[in-house]
């Protein structure tokens, strides 16, 4: 690779991209037990709310393009995000969330768009599907990728993702269901052993 | 704003390093920056996604994400990560003399 010239201002590529943690494991200094290799970062998704599976989704893809190791670890309910069986109909329910706002409403009168709406519209027949349409209008109107395709994405991306051991047992799954990114079942030990080092969130 | 200058090539970048003017950038200076990532020898297949962002941000103003490079260029992201090693939608804005992309997904 040729060498920057001086005063030239070259944007943080991040350094050979070559390199792979086995090279900076080696080159790094014995610490106090720490982590120095590049950064890394797991995402355990916990909910299955339509909701919820996108801030997972987005901080993935973002990740990978930075060129940050990344996994991503299913457990509980986010076990629907990477079911085939389930992840194209994720939900969205206004219930429990005091945050609900509409926008459209501000077109009627100004202000409106920040009114709360009261939790027992939630419980109303069918507004939860009309809450999930809306919610879904919103995403695809962004331009962002609808769940299964996210995942595509991400597997192209090189996303690693996992599946929790015990809440695929406790759910009855089968790993054909999984989306083809998935990389196996693992149980909390091979979690530890993966996030070593890593920046880990917990969605 | 910091002017650059390689191999009697100057343009103007941000604090960061990226073109903040698209007319600064050329298919030579293309090739010699390709070489400052890391990227020996830029292909056919390099310079079409190089293209496809260049007519793209003309069109609407805005770098394309990585996203946009798939959807509306056809591209193939896994294929995109291969020719663009580390960061790739950063380095292909940086080699098509266009700002960083700016959107989430």
């Amino acid at each position: 690779m040729r060498t920057v010239p001086e005063g030239f201002i070259l944007p943080n590529f991040g350094g050979p991209a070559t390199t792979r943690r086995s090279d900076v494991e080696t080159e790094a200094q014995p610490s106090a037990g720490g982590y120095s290799g590049p950064r890394k970062l797991v995402l355990i998704c916990s909910k299955g709310n339509l909701d919820m599976a996108y801030p997972g989704l987005i901080l993935a893809n973002a990740a990978a393009g930075e060129g940050i190791e990344t996994h991503m670890f299913f457990t509980f309910w986010g076990l629907d995000i990477v079911n085939t069986k389930t992840n194209a109909d994720l939900e969205f329910t206004m219930i429990g969330n005091t945050a609900m706002h509409m926008s459209d409403l501000g077109n009627i009168k100004p202000g409106l768009e920040h009114w709360s709406m009261p939790q027992w519209m939630g419980r109303l027949p069918g507004m939860t599907k009309l809450a999930t349409s809306m919610m879904h209008k919103q995403i695809a109107d962004l331009g962002v990728p609808t769940v299964p395709e996210f995942l595509d994405l991400l597997e192209a991306a090189g996303v690693k993702m996992w599946a929790c051991r015990m809440s695929f047992d406790m759910m009855k799954m089968i790993e054909a269901d999984f989306h083809p990114g998935v990389q196996g079942v693992i149980s909390a030990t091979d979690f530890m052993e993966l996030s070593e080092g890593a920046q880990t969130l917990f969605i | 704003m910091p002017i650059n200058t390689i191999d009697g090539y100057t343009f103007t970048v941000n604090d960061e390093g990226f073109f903040t003017n698209r007319e600064e950038w050329s298919e030579p200076l293309a090739e010699i920056l390709a070489g400052l990532v890391g990227i020996d020898d830029l292909t056919e297949a390099h310079w079409a996604a190089l293209r496809f962002m260049r007519d793209d941000q003309a069109k609407t103003g805005m770098t394309p994400t990585l996203r946009r490079m798939q959807t509306q260029g056809k591209f193939d992201v896994k294929e995109l990560f291969t020719l663009f090693p580390g960061k790739p939608a950063k380095k292909m804005s940086y080699l098509a003399g266009l700002p960083k992309p700016v959107g989430c997904v």
